[in-house]
């Protein structure tokens, strides 16, 4: 046989059949349901009569509207309410694997709770009606975001319909200078092709630098692939996930672990597999990242200055940077360092695990949230991210330099809950986008690596975390 | 679903790129359970002068000026042309439901993110992907011309001027195309495998026993 890439043997083996234009009908193996995209393909689904294919495939949670404080209240927004509400209702109705309502001790950002209950696997076809799924792909998954009619395609029939996209490479060699993390490789990564470099490709993270990194770091990677513009990023089986995969609550117990983990580990590209589109990076000329604009490719080094669209030769480029000052309150050659925050946020799919919250604390130890900034507020990702960050002395941490210690959710990585930037507010922020209004109507956001968060809470604007006394 | 075969319509002008979902319909109006109601908040940030919220009589919020599709010569525009990267960001359906709901019924750009192309299919709405330089050459004439329609051929995969002065072909999946002609719902054709997905799943659980 051809030397095949992980994503030609990913798609090969859940192909249940093809119709003559090439579109196939993909087997779906873990269906992840949230609040926000799921009401309506289950009303679908009841209005056509139809049952729900295989419920042991569902792992459910609500938390795009939960809020991160006075749990206790309930959620106080009525619409939310009933969102969410109707999520259990659903749920209820149908069944599922596991289901971590609102407030139970494992309920978090379903990008978390997957493969922190094991209930993420290499070799599985992943989907769920958010984008960022394509954050499972750092397990050597097919894992890609649908919108609901597909959520109700797959709780119907198990399956999706869809033609394979092509296949990119982005190869990081090198080492990551210290200081300089995952979050700074992957927007390094789409200021360099942009984000919609990686549109109709399904991308292979690799090289030393991406072989280097914790599941953590690999799933910050795989999350903004998306933020490329691919629908699926993905990362090949090795020891690191393998280890972190084990006495998971949902991976393989014993009698099966040792086919499973011998299985997985076929899960990468074969040598002399080629792919569409090849880009390399040198990860050892890394400096840590800052967005300035409203979109992720709008992004430079710390140590570099706000860009000037006067140099920019396309017309349509240079308007957008244009829109994008004008709504960031920026101006050409500000240094990226003097420039002020008023809020922090460290959370989402993207930045809020336990390796992320160590990152933040190592900064913000012993120090203290600079008095002009307005709030800096840490959402864990999930409540066994925060009982874990809790026994750590994390907690104590971040508090004791007057952070705000919440409760886990999405937050204001896309603000439907009550936390959000007001107008005209900036923020540094761990999250994924950094659209206009996308933390808060009039919100500008500056998207950075957790330890670059809590070094601008300190300081009050960016500084390079690795020049921090 | 609503078939799609001929549409004519005016043309109405958003000129910028890498427009995202969060632009296209704000998340404050996601937490609707509902599938319909979204038009009014469509581009609701760069539409209005305040801020959004659901439950607001819309039709009493100050509009803004500046925002095209508040200028009345494109009222009641069905078809959208854009700049490239049209739909990026999240996964919310609520895009083209909300595109959808205004009254659009096709979208002209150089190109589109993949997860909101595929969404637009599900939905009635077709985006017709064109070169850049016929986008050009279409954004050129909408602002030329008063009243500027098209009319989108989705048999003959041709969109151009009703009198001929502007004709495009354009590219679409085969399989997407049937399935908008025809209106026909993408879960009912997928049932009629049932046999060979279950098939499927049988080997699967044979060969891969913890994928229960």
């Amino acid at each position: 046989m051809h030397a095949r890439t992980l994503y030609d043997k990913l798609w090969d083996s859940h192909v249940v059949r093809t119709e003559a234009d090439g579109t196939a009908l993909l087997y779906i193996d873990r269906h992840l349901v949230h609040e926000v995209t799921s009401p309506q393909a289950f009303e679908g689904l009841r209005l056509a009569g139809r049952k729900p294919w295989r419920v042991s495939s569902i792992v459910a949670t609500a938390d795009h509207n939960t809020p991160t404080r006075d749990w206790h209240a309930g959620i106080r927004d009525p619409i939310s309410r009933t969102q969410v509400e109707t999520l259990d209702a659903n749920i209820r109705a149908h069944g599922a694997k596991a289901y971590f309502p609102f407030r139970d001790p494992r309920q978090g950002i379903v990008h978390v709770i997957g493969p922190e209950q094991g209930a993420t696997l290499p070799g599985m076809t992943v989907v769920c009606g958010d984008s960022h799924t394509s954050t499972h792909g750092a397990f050597a998954a097919l894992a890609f975001g649908i919108g609901t009619s597909e959520v109700e395609h797959v709780l119907a029939t198990q399956c999706l319909l869809g033609k394979k996209a092509k296949s990119m490479q982005i190869r990081a060699d090198g080492r990551l200078p210290a200081g300089v993390t995952a979050k700074d490789l992957v927007l390094a990564v789409i200021g360099r092709i942009g984000t919609a470099g990686g549109t109709g490709y399904a991308i292979e993270f690799g090289g030393s630098a991406v072989r280097a990194l914790s599941m953590e770091g690999r799933m910050t990677v795989c999350n903004m692939a998306i933020e490329a513009g691919a629908r699926a990023g993905m990362i090949a089986v090795d020891d690191v996930t393998i280890d972190y995969l084990r006495g998971r609550p949902f991976a393989p117990a014993a009698e099966h672990w040792d086919r499973a983990v011998a299985h997985w580990r076929s899960l990468t590209s074969d040598d002399g597999a080629t792919f569409d589109a090849v880009v390399a990076l040198d990860a050892s000329q890394l400096a840590p990242q800052v967005t300035w604009g409203t979109s992720p490719e709008m992004v430079v080094a710390v140590d570099a200055r706000v860009p000037d669209p006067d140099k920019e030769k396309d017309p349509t480029r240079r308007e957008g940077m244009e829109r994008a000052l004008a709504y960031m309150g920026l101006t050409p050659g500000r240094p990226v360092t003097d420039i002020a925050i008023d809020r922090v946020f460290i959370g989402s799919c993207t930045n809020s695990r336990i390796e992320d919250l160590r990152a933040a604390a190592a900064v913000a130890r012993g120090r203290r949230v600079a008095s002009t900034v307005k709030n800096a507020m840490v959402v864990p990702g999930s409540g066994p991210v925060k009982a874990q960050a809790e026994r750590e002395g994390l907690d104590r941490v971040f508090r004791d330099a007057g952070f705000d210690w919440r409760e886990p959710g999405c937050s204001m990585c896309l603000a439907m809950n009550d936390d959000r930037l007001e107008p005209g507010e900036r923020c540094a922020s761990t999250s994924n986008r950094n659209f206009e209004g996308r933390q808060g109507t009039g919100g500008r956001t500056h998207l950075v690596s957790p330890a670059m968060a809590a070094a601008a809470a300190i300081a009050g604007h960016f500084v390079d975390v690795r020049r921090l006394a | 679903m609503e078939p799609f075969r001929t549409v004519t319509g005016l043309v109405a002008p958003l000129d910028r790129a890498n427009v995202d979902t969060d632009a296209i319909i704000p998340k404050q109006f996601l937490k609707s359970i509902k599938r319909s109601g979204f038009g009014p908040n469509l581009f609701d940030a760069w539409r209005y002068l305040d801020r959004g919220e659901p439950g607001m009589d819309n039709a009493a919020r100050p509009a803004n000026p500046d925002f095209v599709l508040n200028d009345p010569r494109y009222r009641g525009a069905q078809i959208l042309l854009v700049r490239r990267n049209f739909g990026c960001g999240s996964s919310r359906e609520h895009a083209p439901w909300a595109l959808a709901d205004y009254g659009f019924r096709a979208l002209i750009a150089p190109s589109y993110a993949d997860i909101f192309h595929n969404n637009c299919y599900k939905n009635g709405l077709l985006p017709i992907v064109l070169p850049e330089a016929q986008v050009d050459r279409l954004f050129d004439a909408v602002r030329a011309f008063p009243g500027f329609r098209l009319t989108v051929d989705l048999e003959r995969q041709t969109v151009g001027t009703p009198d001929g002065s502007i004709a495009c072909a354009f590219d679409v999946d085969p399989f997407r195309k049937h399935c908008l002609l025809n209106g026909l719902d993408d879960i009912g054709l997928t049932l009629q495998h049932a046999e060979a997905i279950r098939a499927f799943e049988a080997k699967r659980l044979h060969e891969q026993p913890w994928l229960t």
